[in-house]
This record gives structure tokens, sequence and C-alpha cells, in this order.
């Protein structure tokens, strides 16, 4: 009966794997990579893991894949152009292989005792929450308390790195604010180096300096409905 | 069933993830492959608990599972940061660190 | 006070000169720093008197003094203190160059009162009068060492004095060059000495030399040839003389001081100290006096063609020291010393009055522009004339005892020696010939236009001033000579030393007359203790039949050059159309220049391109620097291709790099 289960769950897991690789659109591979995980958490009860398992499903199948979902939902991606890419197309697939061969033989080549056996023989309550929350809490504590910090890190890097930054995005309000025309020789360095161009000009144009001035007048109300884009200048803001 | 079959589903898992990686140009795919890796070796982990008797085996398999956990979150906002850049999502054509 | 500090004083005279007058040189004022200079040569005159006194108070035997001031570099294998050693030689010499210095510094203060550079002049003067006496005192071979290569510094100094004057720095620069050779010879020969006897000091030197040595040992003939090298270049024999012409180009008290009495003569005075070696070696010893003989022939062949009046002089200073040269290394030390005392008098007066005549035309030196100055310039005239008859060796002045003194020794010999005294008897005549074709074109015939004016009372004052070696126009300023001319009837300081001179000239013999007195050999024989050539005296009858040859030769030169530019002076002008290609050729130096260029600097030059060119461009510059740069570009640039920048390519490199380590473990475990 086990074997039954063993082969079902193996052969699933494996086909959903390649699902995962193959399926062009990224929604289908997250479904595939759920469905692995139900499978692989199949295979983790039969070798009597039975909080892995839950783990597995509830936090792994239940949280994180969710979260994929989202993300693929925002971001989309769409279908992928399997057929472009470069000759790693065939190159890692082979690699892949040669590594599945070179692992197989490495752990089954190998002169464990136990890989021959179905196991060692356990205690009852081998896999129990009971046994593995006794294990986190006593001998693996260290672990434990690092992992929590972890996913504390976890959660502020990725709210650091997906906030919405200012400035990133055109902000229309911000940007008239910042266009406005301000009163002459105040400001910034390109304003004043902005100031020498004008008046260059004007007197290429002919004008004096104060008719420059007085021309380019200070209107806020005509000139805040047409934001005026900053002038172009050499190392500018 | 022995415990060597396990570890062989292990293997396969863990080679097709690596194809994934090489192949998939979507990094969001990537991740995803690299789950698969992560899983494959969670699998051999839980195998060899269960082959040596010891639950550290399967300790360790929940920490892995933790940390993938992480990467996800990390990875993910990676990828909305760059969406939001409005780049495109192409492992591809996100080569300017180069040398 | 003992002789060696006395010694000490005489060496602390010139340098406290030297420092003071350069160290407060805005402030010296119109030939102040010329008189502070003559003191300080004065005082150390003074004090070299005083170590000779205090020597001879001292008995016969106990005349040889050291005095260390400090150890300078006393260790395994080095005994380098500095010391001086005062003995009968050094005493001898030291007095010699005081003497004549001072006379010359005060001659000096005339001759440049009106040049811009008088002040660093009289420094360098006296810096170099230094060096000389720290070289004729030194006690061990490397104060020597150092004292020599002072010297060459103050020649080059002084001999491009004026430096704005092209042919004087070329002068300098190859005067130079030339005495470095001579350095290096003089370096090596002393390692080489040093490494069998294991020191420094002199007198400790000359106590191993008969032990560690045998005679003629072959690294004593090399290390006494290295050591000739250097007093040849020092002294300006053949074949490294061709710096002395050149070197009139300074001031005329320069040369007369330098180049005349005191720097050329420090290589007979390096035979004369080194003589237990050259005894020991008695190969090298034979290649000096061969060299010094065929020095006084050329340079005699040569004097008797020039045309400026200062090379005409300075060749006969070569040709002197070929005599010296010759008889130090033959073994007749008191001779050539005796001899080296007397020419320094005489030929320091010839330079002296060639300075006046150079004065009295307006700074040319071409005898062609003078002649019949006779009348104008009766002081200047009578001064070279005294001096020529003394360098001709005419009775009773003192060239003639010294001359004769050495030609004597070399008949006294024995073996092959005498074919050397012959030969400079031959010298003798041409000597007299030159010197008195010199003294007959200058001075006597129809007055040139500078001499009538002189004779009215007025000095021909050239309107614009010219460098006489090639004509090129120039000015007063500093760098070059100043706008007065001098002559020695008008400046009182001229006469003083000049009046000295002819007076020493004269009566300066007197101590060392065969038969009578034996003034010189007496005091320095106990410089020359052990020699076994110290001691062949010439019997007394000897000597003076050698003077009596000597003395007719002499009038026989004089007689020559009289029938030939007095009496017919077409003479001159047929023989020189007749042996035109023999003229040309002692006129051109029997190409020695020349030769030297062709074989020493071509070859140099081009060595210096082919390197430049090949080696450097080629092989440093592209081989290997810019072959080392391209490798690093080349090899950096294909590492860089592997940072492509695309995510997956790292991915396959990991998952490869993965295989290889689980396939290196994997076969390892089998």
């Amino acid at each position: 009966m086990s074997q039954v289960l063993f082969f079902l769950s193996a052969i699933g897991a494996i086909t959903a794997a390649v699902g995962v690789v193959m399926l062009r659109n990224p929604f289908y591979s997250v479904l595939a990579l759920v469905g692995h995980l139900i499978c692989l958490a199949a295979l983790f009860l039969l070798l009597r893991a039975e909080f892995v398992a839950a783990a597995q499903v509830v936090v792994y199948a239940g949280a994180v894949m969710v979260l994929y979902v989202f993300v693929v939902a925002y971001v989309g991606g769409g279908e992928e152009d399997m057929l472009g890419g470069t000759a790693l197309r065939i190159i890692g697939p082979l690699f892949a292989l040669a590594l599945a061969i070179e692992l197989c033989l490495t752990m089954l080549g190998s002169a464990l005792k136990g890989i021959n056996t179905k196991g060692a023989p356990y205690i009852l309550g081998f896999g129990t929450p009971r046994h593995i929350g006794k294990l986190f809490l006593t001998t693996y504590l260290f672990p434990f308390e690092v992992a929590s910090l972890l996913l504390l890190v976890a959660a502020i890097g990725a709210v650091v790195l997906a906030r919405r930054r200012r400035g990133l995005t055109p902000d229309d309000e911000l940007e008239r604010r910042i266009h406005a025309p301000r009163p002459r020789y105040t400001g910034t360095m390109a304003e004043g180096g902005g100031i020498r161009q004008e008046l260059a000009a004007a007197q290429r144009a002919g004008l004096s300096p104060v008719e420059t001035r007085h021309r380019e007048g200070i209107d806020e109300g005509a000139q805040l409905a047409a934001p005026i884009a900053a002038p172009e200048q050499e190392g500018g803001w | 069933m022995n415990i060597g079959w396990y570890l062989t589903v292990s293997a396969i898992i863990f080679a097709i993830g690596a194809a994934g990686v090489l192949t998939r140009r979507n990094p969001l795919v990537i991740l995803l492959c690299l789950e698969l890796m992560l899983n494959a070796a969670n699998l051999a982990l839980v195998a060899f608990a269960r082959m040596h008797g010891g639950e550290a085996g399967q300790v360790f398999a929940l920490i892995v599972m933790v940390v993938a956990a992480c990467e996800v979150t990390v990875g993910l906002g990676m990828i909305v940061a760059i969406h939001r850049r409005n780049l495109p999502i192409d492992v591809d054509e996100l080569s300017q660190l180069n040398g | 006070m003992s002789p060696t500090t006395w010694g000490w004083l005489v060496l602390a005279c010139p340098l406290a000169g030297s420092a003071i007058i350069a160290l407060g040189w805005p402030r010296w004022r119109g030939t102040s720093s010329g008189w502070i200079a003559t003191l300080a040569i004065l005082l150390s005159f003074v004090c070299s008197v005083g170590a000779l006194i205090t020597l001879l108070n001292r008995p016969l035997g106990h005349r040889e003094l050291t005095s260390t001031l400090w150890n300078y570099a006393v260790t395994g294998g080095l005994d380098a203190k500095m010391q001086i050693l005062v003995d009968p030689l050094s005493v001898f010499m030291i007095l010699v160059v005081s003497g004549v210095s001072t006379l010359i510094h005060l001659y000096s203060i005339s001759y440049m009162k009106s040049d811009k550079g008088i002040v660093r002049y009289f420094s360098y003067l006296n810096y170099f009068v230094f060096s000389m006496l720290l070289l004729v005192l030194a006690g061990n071979f490397l104060l020597l060492i150092v004292g020599w290569a002072f010297v060459g510094a103050a020649s080059y100094l002084l001999i491009s004095f004026w430096y704005r004057r092209t042919t004087a720095t070329q002068a300098g620069i190859k005067a130079f060059v030339i005495n470095v050779v001579g350095d290096v010879g003089l370096v090596l020969g002393t390692f080489f000495i040093l490494r069998h006897t294991g020191t420094v000091d002199l007198l400790k030197t000359f106590a191993a030399t008969p032990h560690v040595f045998h005679h003629n040992d072959g690294a004593l003939v090399a290390g006494c040839i290295l050591l000739l090298i250097g007093a040849f270049a020092k002294s300006a024999q053949v074949p490294l003389h061709t710096w002395l012409p050149d070197a009139m180009e300074g001031p005329t008290p320069v040369s007369a001081l330098i180049h005349a009495a005191t720097m050329v003569t420090a290589g007979v005075y390096l035979i004369a100290r080194m003589h237990p070696l050259f005894e020991q070696a008695p190969a090298a010893a034979d290649v000096g006096s061969v060299v010094g003989c065929a020095t006084l022939l050329i340079a005699g062949t040569i004097a008797i063609v020039q045309t400026d009046i200062k090379r005409i002089i300075a060749y006969s200073t070569m040709s002197q020291i070929g005599y010296m040269i010759m008889a130090v290394s033959s073994g007749a030390y008191a001779a050539g010393l005796f001899h080296l005392m007397t020419h320094a008098f005489f030929k320091a007066l010839l330079f002296m009055a060639a300075g006046s005549v150079i004065g009295a035309m307006a700074g040319a030196q071409s005898i062609e522009k003078m002649s019949g100055l006779r009348k104008a310039m009766p002081f200047t005239f009578a001064c070279f004339v005294v001096g020529g008859l003394a360098l001709s060796g005419l009775p009773p002045f003192s060239g003639w005892l010294s001359k004769d003194d050495i030609l004597g020794y070399m008949f006294h010999r024995g073996s092959w020696y005498p074919v050397l005294g012959v030969l400079g008897y031959v010298g003798a005549l041409l000597t007299g010939i030159y010197t008195f074709r010199l003294i007959f074109r200058v001075f006597f015939g129809e007055p040139c236009e500078e001499a009538r004016e002189l004779e009215h009372g007025h000095l021909a004052h050239a309107e614009v001033a010219t460098n006489p070696a090639n004509g090129e126009v120039e000015d007063t300023e500093i760098g070059f000579p100043g706008p007065e001319h001098v002559i020695a009837e008008r400046e009182w300081p001229m006469k003083i030393a000049m009046g000295a001179l002819a007076l020493l000239a004269l009566v300066g013999g007197f101590i060392q007359v065969p038969g009578i007195d034996d003034k010189v050999t007496e005091f320095l024989s106990t410089a020359f203790p052990h020699d076994r050539l110290a001691h062949l005296e010439p019997s007394s009858s000897s000597a003076w039949t050698g003077l009596i040859v000597g003395a007719v030769i002499a009038v026989i030169g004089i007689l020559i050059a009289y029938r030939i530019w007095i009496k017919a002076p077409q003479i001159a002008v047929r023989m020189q159309q007749r042996l035109a290609p023999l003229h040309t050729f002692l006129l051109n130096k029997w190409y020695f220049d020349e030769l030297i260029d062709a074989v020493v600097v071509r070859p140099v030059a081009i060595f210096g391109q082919i390197m430049q060119s090949v080696m450097e461009r080629i092989v440093v510059g592209g081989g290997i620097t810019g072959g080392t740069v391209g490798l690093v570009r080349a090899s950096s640039a294909a590492v860089r291709r592997v940072q492509t920048g695309f995510l997956r390519y790292y991915a396959a490199m990991m998952v490869v790099g993965l295989f290889a380590v689980g396939l290196y473990f994997l076969v390892s475990a089998t």
C-alpha cells in the first residue's frame, strides 16, 4: 500500500516539477508548484515526518505560494518566448541531467548502510509536533531564534525593496511646485547658471540686462498652468 | 520503500529545478525553480532523518523552509521593484552589471 | 709647535679663506675679497715655513710625522683616518705651493679687478689651494684621492670661470672628463695595492711593500700602471694631455697657478710619494720614464708652430712636466722635485707676463697680432726674458741647474737611460727654439698698433669685447671677462709678484749646485731613506759636464731662433711652405684630439644611440614594459568576459562547479 502511494506521489511530484519548468504561463507554473508541494507533503508523510508535512502544506503551499500568486497577478509576465534565448536552452538541461546522474551515483553508490533499508527503528511519536517542538526549544534553540530573526529581516527587506519612493514616478503636483518661477538670484546654483545663459542670450539679441529682467516677468498665475521644463544645464540638479 | 528511492526522487527533482533555472527567462519562474531545488533538498533531509532515526533532519528541513520563505519574500520584492520602474521582466535584458 | 700642528694650520687657512669669502659674498666690495684670499694664503705660507723650521730642528731619522684628527672609517679591512703626513717631501711641496700661490693671488687682485665675478674667483682659488695642500699633506691613500678629486673639481670650476663662453665650458668639461679617467686609474690602483697590503696608510703601505710584493709582482705592476694613468691625466702626459691646451680658456692667473705650477705637478708628486712601490715594480717605472720622454718631445715640437701665446706656454709646461715625470720615474727624485720648484717659479712668471701682454693687446692672444712690444712694456719684457732664459736652461738661471741635474742623472743611471738623456737634450734644444721664437716675435720687430699707442701712454681698448678663441662677440657682464685690461707696468701688485718670481727664477737654483751645495737632495734624502736609486749621485765632474753641455745646447737653440725670427724672417715662411704637411701635422697637435674622438668619443656616442634606440625603446620600452602591460591588459580583457551580466550564465557556472566538485569527491572516493 505504501509503495503504491509512494509511486503515485513520486510521479506526481516529478510531473509537477516538469510542469513548473516547461509551462509557459508563469501562473500555470505557480499552480504546478503547488501541486508539487502537496505531492511532496505526501512523501513526507510516508517518511513519518508528520509535522514537516503539515508545515509544508500550511506554510509553503498555503502562505508562500499565495504570495507568489499575488505577485504573479500584479507583475504578470505573460507568455514567454521559449524558443528564443541563448545556447543555454540546450546546454542547461544537459548539465542538469549530468548533475542528476552524478547525484544518484553519489548517493546510491556510497557505502551508506541504511540506503537499502526502510529506515531505522523509531520510537513512537517520531516526527510528531511534540517531539519537533521539544527539539526546537532545547537542542536547536539557537537556529530557531536565528530563523525568526531572519524572518524579521526578510520582512523589512521586502518592504524596503518594494516601497513606493517619491520622485521615482512622475508626481505632477510636485513637478509644478518645483518648477514654479522664483525671484531672480535666489535658489540653486543651477538656476544661477541659467541666469548667465539667459543674460548672454539676451545680450546677443541686443537687449540690456535690466530689460531682460522685466521682460521675463514673474507671473505665477499664468505659469502655474503650464509647468516649465527645467533648463538643460551641465551638472544640473 | 527503501530510502534510496526517496533519494533518487530528490535528485531528479533537484536536477529538474536546476534545468529550469538555467533555461527560463522570467525571473518569477526562476524563483519557482529555485523552490523546487529547495524542496528536493528538504526531501533528502527528511529521508536521511528517517534513515538515522533522529529528528535532526526534520528540524533542519523546517529551517530550510523558513529560509526559503524569506528568500522568496525578498526576491519577489525585487521583482515588484523592477516592475515599478517599467523595466522588462527578463533576466537576459537585465544585464547591466557586466564588466 | 710641532710640525704636524703647523701642517693642520697650513690646511686650515685656505679653507677658512674660501669659506669666509664664499659665505660673505654680497659684502665684499671691489677687490677686498682678493686681499682676504691673499692674506689667507700668506698665512698658509708662513705656517709652511714654520713646519719647515720645526722639521729641521728634528734629528735626521725622525722627520716623518703623522697626525690624526679623527678616525673616519676604521673597520674590518680598512683603516681610513683623517691623517696628514708631514715629512720633507710634503713640506717641500707645501712651501712651493703656498709660496707661488701667494704671489699669484697678489697678481690676480689686479688682473681680475674689473671682473664681476671676482668674489667667486677668489673663493675658488682659495679652495683650489686648499685641495692641493690636502693632496700633498695626505697621510693615507683615501685623503690623497679626496685631494686629487677636489683639485680636479677646482680646475673645472676655474677653467670654465667665464662660463658664458661656450669655448670655456667645453674646455672645462674636457678637462674634467680626462681627469676622471685618471681618477679611475688612481682609485683602481689604490685598490689593487690595498688588496694585498691591507692598509691605506701611506707609511704602513711602504713598510709592507717589500714583504707583500716580490720584485715586479704582477699585481703591483698593474697597480702602479693604474697610478701612472692617474698621474698622466693630472699632469697632462701623452695620451691624456689633450685637455691642457684647452684649459687656457681660464683666466691667466688660473693658468699660472693650476696649469703650470701646482695641479699639473700633482702627478709628479704622486710618483715621488709612491716611490717604494715603483722601486718594487720597475716595469711600471720604466713606462713612466718612456711616456715622460715621449711627451717632452711631442710637446716641444707642437710648441714650435703654435700661434696663441698661452698655448705655447701650455705646451712648454707639458714638455717640462715630461722632464719631471721622466726624472721621478727613473729614480732622480731630488732632481725631479728640484725642477718642479724652479719650473713653478719661471712658468708662473711667464704666464704672468703673458697676462700682461694680453692686457696690452686688449684681450687678443694670437702672436700674429703682436710685435715690437719691447719699448712699450719694459718691465714685462724683462720678466719674460728672465723666464725664457730660465726655461731654456741658460746659466746661471735656476732652470739650467735643475734641468741638467735631471739629464745628468739619466746618463749616470746606466743601461738604456742615456737614450732618454739624449732625447732630453733634443728637447732642451726645442725648448730654446720655441721660447725665443715667442719672445722674438712678440717683443721684437716693428711695433704693432697697440704697442705704439702704449708708447704714447695710451692703453689699447677694444670697443667690442670678443672671445679670442673664436672671435664671438660678447659683453662684459658676469660670466665674461671684465671691461678693464691691465698691464704690469701700471699695477703695483703685479709688479711685486712678477718681480719676486723673477728673482727666484734667477737665484732659486743656487741651493743645488753640484759640488757646492746639495740642499734639496739633503733635505729630501730622509724622505727616501731606503732607496737604492736615490743614492745614485753623479759625481761632481760628470754633473758639471752635463751642465756645460746643457748650457751649450740652450745657447744653440737661442741662436737658431734668433737667426730664423730676427735676422731672416723669410726662412720661417719658406720652411712653412716647404714642410707644409709637417707643419699641418704639428699645428693639429699630432692629431691626438681627432684620434681620441675617433677611438673613444664616437664609439661611445654610437653605442649610446644604439642603446637608446634599440635597448631602451624597443627592448625595454616596447618589449619588457610594453609587453608586460599588454599581457596584463589582454589577460584582464579575457577574464572580464566572464562578467557577462546574464544571470543564467552565473547560474550555469554554479551548476557546473557543483558538478565538478561532486565529481572530484566521487572519483577520489573510489
